[in-house]
């Protein structure tokens, strides 16, 4: 027990720190109440502990920013002043102390990263890397980070030095004895006389004698093949400036086991280096070591026999014989050769190739026994008739057959006369001639006309063959072919050319009188036309090199200016179809359409899909990507088209028609016809027969007009308007057939009309005050007898032009505008818009019209009188101008005339009647519709 | 415990007249709800176009600056600002709170029969008798029109705005559909002249209306016909064409006083709603309600489901 007693001391085990003992007379010390127990860090600020859920750590000053205040945002500098010191604010400035702390998130303090945490040497990567720096723009520039070695191990490497790997052997099981020895390197093929067995090999031996036999080895490391793309603009295989080699002359052995690498692949595989380093024998240099060398330790190296030639052309390369920035040496007998040693993996089904491919060698064309390789220059000379002679020897000294057609004319063709010759597509750039200003279309048409001609031509050469034969004139054979050709080509042509304007001999006055003469027996459609017109004082040659410009310049000349001239008969018929190119698409099958929709087969039949670009703008305000965004087109592509002005719209019946008929009337006639099946749905939806186009669409616009739209005309005034109508309509129409039986080609185009007729019509949409006058004084004389107060409306519209400048008041206000709406009503096409008729406003309105009318009344009888002379005049004047106007009616064939005739005759609204009428008509309304 | 769905009750046709309203601007040329169908513009041919509460029968505010009739008005999303057109050729842009006119944007040749904001009211589209259909930007002080479709052959009777897509039936026969997104024009073709058209709700369908008194329901993507109603007459006029809000019914104008409800999927006529005795001239339907609103001649009517009962104010 004592002693048990006495060990006790020692034998306790104590865990934790004891308390200090109280001292005496001490209080013993309150513990820091709960609330008290605070966390602060180094600069005495509070800190909050975070929840896992909560944020995690707390960001400055109490979960502020920074300071007590919270983040403020920095007040603006300008950087005007001092733009050079602006300074990036990266994201350090935002971040607090202790964030930059060893353990924050951006620590400052130097601590190895991953990147430099220590690595044992790599040797492989380190091979490779060198190599990179002996390839790199810049050799040496990985000298860095070779001196900046990583210390960290990858675990490969730790497992691998694990199972007894060490750092410069290769992986694999040990080898018995080195397999170098077994085999031969097969790299090193020799040439020329065997060397003694004993001499290479025994200088190579010195080492391998050392080997005791039952030693292992590794096999050796093998760098991997560098697959870096060449990325520079180095030639094939070029190798920057070695700083080893070049400051120290040699390869280096000491430095890199690897030789530096200009070698071929196979040392990239790093054994034909290992080998040198093991062949070394003879070790030291010849020269002795310079002043800048450092290494010393060499200088008695001896060297190895294998280091110096021994046969000739298998010299290694990378010795530095050539020069460090000198191109490989070439061995293309080695290459050859080592095409023999292909080493990668022969392909199933393919076998090595014995015998290389020999070189195809090319050699330079044969010249021409009396070639000279000297060129000169002859003469240019025009071909007129009198130096034809000169010319003719010329062309026989250029050695030229001198009956070639293309060759004599030549010089009076230029490029563009030419290229049309030999069928070139014509450059594009600035139109030289108008025939280029042709649209594709009429080329295309061109093209046909030639080609109908080129037919004729081809089926008169049978005949023009067999009438030569049995020719008494001994006449060459291709020319007369080729002038019977043009006869025959040329007579179609020159039908329709007037007189030829065109002078293609203007030079030569005399030419050009032969060359008139010629084209005027073409027109008498003489055979015989060339040869009688030419001179006969010219000789054979001399003939039939005119005949052959005749011919040419005829054709050439004769039907462009046919061609052309049909075309600008043609003109606007021509422009209007090519301006509607492409809506003709929309158009060109809707009768095909139409069967479809009357069968209700909509879908693929009655859809067309276009591409349409969007403006940009538009789609970036529907917030629509561009779907074209590398178009600056806008709308449909290739349409080229004028907009619609307000005179198309005015002529509704021509509009629907005019353009798309117009235009397809030359080439699809049936269009008509299915252009006449669609008129019908139209909205005039007039029940009549259509038999003319224009006519019927006066027609039938006429009495759509006069029909439904008339609310309730009294029956004396509908047989009054139904005369007119007919008067004014059968004027129409004979005017209409007149113009129609002239035939297309004698119609003056609508541009014309247009030209003529659009300001008026422009006049009349806007004012619409002189002419709906004059129709309406026209009108009203017809009218007169049944309604006397009709003339008020001269009035009423004159005070409502007047009036409606001001803003209207209260009361008036519902009365003028329908005089404005109905003038505007004139206008309208398409679905129109109901008629005004308000069954409430109806009680309302007719007091005040009453009244107003009442006042209107008291006003116009002192004027009734003055107003009827004047439309007597009036009414005589208008004869007069009928007669002017039925052309403009007549063409148009509808336009506003049409529009203004039917609708003064069928009175849609109240413009011309009394108020009563007007309500009387109202009020009958309702029935009628019902 | 999953109970089933109450059964979705079948849609109800608005066919009790709530109210009438006495526009007292001559013929009301057209009548549009709003977008959430809490008020009404009708566009006058006396040059005004009023904003009303049609439920409460108040109305809101005149706008007045047009030179002719009003044709034709749309409101924006937001409600901030209106557009119409009409036939003085012009298409303004009303601020809706003071009553201005912050636009008014020309070049049109002829007369504007419609015009329709897009989705965000950047642009307004208007199509016009002059056969091109016009988009303003509203953002920038150009005068000129952003850009200007003018493959119609004839004049445009009316134009809608989806997203992306601008849908125009011309009086030529032809729906075409802008798809701006694709870059691509469709080109329906009906035959006869097109006097309404529109999206269905879901945005699938094209309702095409014409004077050949048929509608016409079309596929929008390929074209096909999915339905046709006839019964009602349109023969002359521009009359309005409709789907109801929830694509259930097709409703249409017909010139003989009465407002045609078809089923849409069947085809059949569901109601014919006698209006009055003249034309109606143009319908709206609310976009979420079973409401209608009709105009005939300078009056509009609104009409509401049988068991609709008028919250608040009576009347």
């Amino acid at each position: 027990m004592a002693a048990l007693d006495s060990d006790s001391d020692e034998d306790l085990v104590s865990y934790g720190t004891g308390l200090e003992p109280l001292e005496e007379g001490e209080r013993p010390k309150k513990p820091i109440p709960l609330q008290d127990q605070t966390v602060r860090d180094e600069k005495g600020r509070y800190k909050r502990f975070h929840g896992a859920f909560s944020g995690g750590f707390s960001a400055g000053y109490f979960n502020t920013v920074g300071s007590k205040e919270g983040w403020t945002p920095s007040s603006f500098v300008s950087s005007r002043q001092n733009r050079a010191d602006k300074s990036v604010l990266g994201p350090e400035d935002f971040m607090d102390e202790e964030d930059l702390s060893e353990f924050g998130i951006a620590p400052k303090s130097i601590v190895t990263t991953d990147d430099f945490a220590s690595k044992t040497k790599d040797r492989i990567r380190e091979k490779a890397r060198q190599l990179a720096a002996a390839t790199a723009p810049i050799p040496g520039a990985t000298l860095l980070d070779d001196l900046i070695t990583p210390a960290k191990l990858s675990v490969g490497f730790e497992l691998l030095r694990k199972m007894g790997w060490k750092e410069g052997q290769g992986i694999g099981p040990r080898v018995k004895r080195r397999p170098r020895r077994q085999k031969p390197d097969p790299g090193v093929k020799i040439y020329g006389c065997a060397l003694p067995p004993g001499g290479s090999e025994g200088s190579e031996d010195e080492d391998d004698d050392y080997l005791p036999e039952n030693v292992t080895f590794a096999p050796k490391d093998v760098t991997p093949v560098d697959f870096t793309p060449k990325d520079n603009v180095h030639g094939l295989a070029y190798k920057g400036l070695d700083p080893h080699q070049a400051l120290f002359g040699t390869s280096g052995e000491h430095f890199n086991l690897f030789s530096g690498g200009p070698e071929e692949t196979g040392d990239l595989l790093g054994d034909i280096g290992v080998n040198k380093g093991r062949k070394l024998g003879i070790s030291g240099q010849a020269f002795g070591v310079g002043a800048l060398e450092e290494e010393d330790d060499d200088i008695y190296a001896t060297e190895t026999l294998s280091k110096y030639d021994t046969v000739l052309k298998d010299e290694e390369p990378g010795d530095g014989l050539y020069g460090w920035t000198a191109p490989r040496q070439y061995k293309s007998q080695k290459e050859s050769e080592k095409d023999l040693r292909y080493v990668g993996k022969i392909l199933d089904g393919f076998s090595l190739a014995s015998k290389p491919l020999s070189s195809k060698k090319i050699y330079p064309p044969e010249l021409p026994r009396d070639y000279r390789p000297v060129h000169y220059f002859r003469p240019v000379v025009a071909a007129t008739s009198e130096n034809s002679h000169l010319l003719q020897v010329l062309s026989e000294s250029a050695g030229k057959p001198t009956n070639d057609p293309g060759t004599r004319s030549r010089h009076q063709l230029n490029a563009c006369k030419r290229g049309e010759l030999l069928g070139e597509t014509p450059i594009q750039g600035a139109p030289t001639s108008v025939l280029e200003f042709l649209s594709q279309k009429d080329k295309e048409r061109l093209k046909e006309v030639k080609q109908a001609t080129d037919l004729k031509a081809a089926q008169l050469r049978a005949r023009s063959l067999a009438q030569s034969a049995s020719g008494s004139r001994p006449q060459p054979l291709s020319p007369d072919v080729g002038h019977c050709s043009w006869h025959m080509a040329l007579s179609g042509g020159m039908a329709s050319t007037r007189t030829s304007n065109f002078k293609p001999f203007a030079k030569d006055p005399e030419k050009q009188k032969r060359y008139e003469e010629f084209l005027a027996n073409m027109k008498r459609g003489q055979k015989d036309a060339l040869e009688r017109c030419l001179d006969p004082g010219m000789t054979e040659w001399e003939r039939g090199r005119e005949r052959d410009e005749f011919a040419r310049a005829a054709l050439l000349y004769a039907s462009s200016h046919s061609t052309l001239s049909s075309r600008f008969t043609h003109a606007q018929e021509e422009d209007n179809s090519e301006q509607v190119e492409v809506p003709r698409d929309q158009e060109n099958d809707v009768s095909d359409k139409q069967s479809a929709v009357k069968m209700k087969m909509f879908g693929k039949l009655t859809r067309d899909t276009f591409e349409w670009h969007p403006d940009k703008l538009l789609c970036k305000r529907f917030n629509v990507p561009d779907p074209y965004p590398d178009s600056t087109l806008v709308g449909l592509p290739r349409v080229k088209r004028d907009k619609y002005s307000v005179f198309n719209f005015l002529t509704i019946p021509e509009t629907a028609s005019s353009p798309v008929t117009q235009a397809s009337s030359e080439k699809v006639p049936q269009h008509r016809a299915s252009d006449k099946s669609r008129k019908p749905s139209r909205w005039d939806t007039s029940k009549e027969e259509k038999k003319e186009d224009s006519i019927s669409e006066f027609l039938s616009l006429a009495r759509s007009k006069v029909g439904p739209a008339k609310p309730e005309p009294s029956p004396l005034v509908n047989k009054e308007e139904a005369r007119a109508t007919e008067s004014v309509s059968n004027k129409v129409v004979n005017k209409d057939v007149d113009s129609q039986t002239e035939g297309e080609g004698s119609r003056p185009s609508m541009d014309l009309f247009k030209a003529i007729f659009a300001s008026s019509s422009d006049e009349k949409s806007s004012s619409s005050e002189d002419e709906q006058g004059d129709s309406e004084d026209d009108q009203e004389g017809t009218r007169e007898a049944d309604f006397k107060s009709s003339q008020e409306t001269h009035l009423v519209e004159a005070s409502s032009v007047a009036q409606a400048s001001e803003p209207a008041p209260q009361e008036p206000a519902p009365f003028f505008p329908i005089q404005k709406m109905q003038i505007d009503e004139r206008e309208a096409f398409g679905p129109r818009l109901p008629p005004v008729f308000c069954p409430n406003a109806r009680q309302k309105l007719e007091a005040p019209l009453k009244e107003k009318h009442k006042k209107n009344k008291e006003k116009h009888k002192t004027k009734k009188e003055h107003r009827r002379k004047k439309e007597k005049k009036k009414k005589h004047r208008k004869h007069k101008h009928k007669g002017k106007q039925k052309n403009k009616k007549s063409e148009k064939s509808s336009s506003s005339e049409s529009t203004d005739s039917s609708d003064s005759q069928s009175e849609e609204g109240p413009t011309d009647l009394s108020p009563q009428e007007l309500l009387r008509r109202l009020k009958r309304l309702p029935l009628r519709r019902q | 415990m999953a109970f089933p769905e109450p059964k979705p009750r079948g849609p109800e046709l608005p066919q009790k007249r709530l109210k009438t309203l006495d526009c007292g601007q001559r013929a009301v040329r057209a009548v549009r709800f709003n977008v959430d169908g809490n008020y009404c513009l009708t566009c006058g041919s006396d040059k005004t176009l009023k904003l009303w509460n049609p439920l409460r029968g108040t109305l809101l505010r005149t706008y007045s600056g047009h030179g002719y009739e009003v044709l034709d008005a749309a409101g924006s999303f937001d409600n901030s600002s209106l557009c119409s057109g009409g036939g003085d050729k012009a298409v303004v842009l009303w601020d809706v709170a003071s009553g201005q006119v912050v636009r008014k944007f020309r070049g049109h040749a002829g007369k504007v029969n419609t015009v329709q904001f897009n989705e965000e009211a950047t642009v307004i589209l208007s199509g016009s008798i002059d056969s091109t259909i016009r988009c303003w930007d509203c953002r920038s002080r150009k005068p000129e029109p952003v850009q200007t479709l003018d493959e119609a052959r004839d004049g445009i009777s009316s134009v809608k705005v989806s997203d992306h897509e601008v849908l125009a039936g011309s009086v030529d026969g032809r729906v075409r559909r802008y798809d701006l997104r694709m870059g691509q024009l469709f080109s329906d073709y009906v035959g006869s002249p097109i006097t309404c058209i529109c999206f269905s709700r879901d945005g699938q369908c094209t309702l095409v209306s014409s004077l050949d008194s048929t509608l016409r329901l079309l596929d929008k993507d390929t074209g096909e016909l999915l339905g046709e109603y006839t019964g009602h007459k349109n023969k002359e006029y521009k009359l309005d064409c409709c789907l109801s809000e929830r694509d259930t019914h097709v409703v249409s104008c017909s010139e003989d006083g009465k407002v045609f409800f078809w089923d849409l999927v069947e085809g059949a006529l569901a109601l014919a709603l006698p209006i009055g005795p003249g034309v109606v001239q143009s319908l709206t339907y609310h976009p979420t309600e079973p409401c209608l609103l009709t105009a005939m001649g300078g009056s509009i009517q609104c009409w509401r489901e049988e068991t609709y009962e008028a919250e608040g104010a009576p009347g």
